[in-house]
């Protein structure tokens, strides 16, 4: 079952929520991780990892580094699900 | 008729009868190393969990720790020194490559002509050494072993690198093996991915800095993918270890990691599903992350600390540049 954006939005700022406690409202399409939302690079993998679970898809290391915004996530997420 | 060769056998069962433990003689705090990072006390503590390494001074070096903690270890074996007939040294820092740091470490703790040997296995350097001591001795080739894990990092960092020299101490501990009754060391699940050696290692070679192409060699990593990889990948790993043990985890007295970044220790002990009662090693918040020597200084202050736990088993696993990994259940001297 594919997920919608908004699904993946949802369910990554759950991630985002229990990795850092960050409020799940603050997590938008246009926040950065690490500007905006001041997570860092060991935090950002955990999230990655339990994404990958979560949505059933693999984000690679390198790919990771691609990933400045919620919205970046998100699309490929979205794009990348079996 | 041919004659048949006698090949030999050792006794059934090893354990570990005894730990040693040198730390570097400078305790250096995080307000020290800031400045070339352009970084702060919180930040490390923060990210690592540490609070302090200790580093040796000038005329210190790998082998004099590695003499200190094998001598200790010796000593609260009980074993006199000249029937330890094996003395394994695992270093990655040693700026002498040859001779090797144990044939001096066995000579000075009075284990010689012990047969004596280094190895490289960076961070899992100590693990590697506790299955080959287990085996020498099961197969009948020593008597007692000393293994040690010794490292002088800070001759091989970069005080300008955010990647991980702020992380790294010097230290070495080291740990008697010898023959027992019951059983002490369990299997050891070790192995290794060289398609992953750019993610942690030295920057240069000798023979470039030599040459005048390169600054002096020194350790860097990719911090992210080395924290995926020592997390979710060696947490099979560990689970490997406990099953091929026959342990389950509400049976561990102790998690002896390597002591790399408390991050990763606290995640995963997290993935591990630990309970409550195993008590974890947190040996990185003052002495940092000493490579090969981690584990062994872990379990030397567990056990100063928590004297309760000899006797129990522990979990401990070692993972790093190579990338290399090896991972056992011990029973605690």
């Amino acid at each position: 079952m594919a997920f919608t954006n908004d699904e993946v939005l949802a369910g990554l700022a759950e991630l985002i929520t229990d990795e850092t406690g960050i409020s799940a409202d603050e997590v938008a399409l246009e926040k950065s991780f690490t500007d905006d939302l001041d997570i860092d690079s060991i935090s950002m993998m955990t999230i990655v990892v339990n994404a990958e679970e979560k949505f059933g898809v693999t984000i690679p290391d390198d790919e990771v580094k691609n990933l400045k915004t919620v919205g970046d996530a998100v699309g490929y997420i979205t794009s990348h699900q079996a | 008729m041919s004659t048949t060769m006698i090949q030999p056998a050792g006794p059934a069962h090893t354990r570990i009868l005894a730990y040693g433990a040198a730390r570097g003689e400078n305790v250096v705090p995080n307000d020290d190393i800031v400045g070339p990072i352009d970084s702060s006390d919180e930040w490390i503590r923060q990210r690592t969990g540490i609070i302090t390494r200790t580093r040796a001074g000038a005329s210190t070096n790998a082998i004099d720790l590695a003499t200190d903690a094998a001598a200790e270890a010796v000593s609260r074996s009980g074993i006199p020194p000249e029937k330890i007939d094996a003395v394994i040294v695992a270093t990655i820092s040693n700026p002498k490559q040859t001779p090797s740091v144990s044939a001096i470490v066995a000579d000075r703790i009075g284990a010689n002509p012990a047969a004596a040997y280094d190895l490289n296995a960076a961070c899992a350097g100590f693990a590697y050494g506790v299955a080959q001591a287990d085996a020498l001795i099961r197969g009948g080739i020593a008597h007692y072993a000393v293994v040690v894990g010794a490292e002088k990092l800070s001759d091989i960092i970069d005080p300008t690198d955010r990647s991980i020299s702020f992380l790294l101490g010097d230290g070495a501990g080291a740990a008697v093996i010898g023959p027992s009754d019951t059983p002490g060391i369990g299997p050891t699940v070790w192995g290794s991915d060289g398609s992953k050696a750019d993610l942690v290692g030295m920057n240069a070679t000798m023979t470039e800095f030599r040459d005048g192409t390169a600054p002096w060699p020194t350790l860097r990593q990719e911090g992210p993918s080395v924290f995926r990889w020592a997390v979710w990948d060696m947490v099979k790993v560990a689970r490997e270890a406990l099953d091929a043990a026959g342990v389950e985890p509400d049976d561990l007295a102790a998690f002896v990691p390597h002591q790399a970044n408390l991050r990763i220790i606290d995640e995963f002990a997290k993935q591990l599903k630990l309970p409550d009662s195993v008590v974890i090693a947190h040996d990185i918040e003052t002495t940092g992350n000493t490579s090969a020597a981690s584990i062994p200084l872990a379990a030397h202050r567990l056990l100063e600390e928590h004297p309760e736990l000899s006797g129990g088993l522990a979990l401990q696993i070692g993972f790093g540049a190579g990338l290399v990994f090896a991972a056992q259940v011990v029973v605690l001297p």
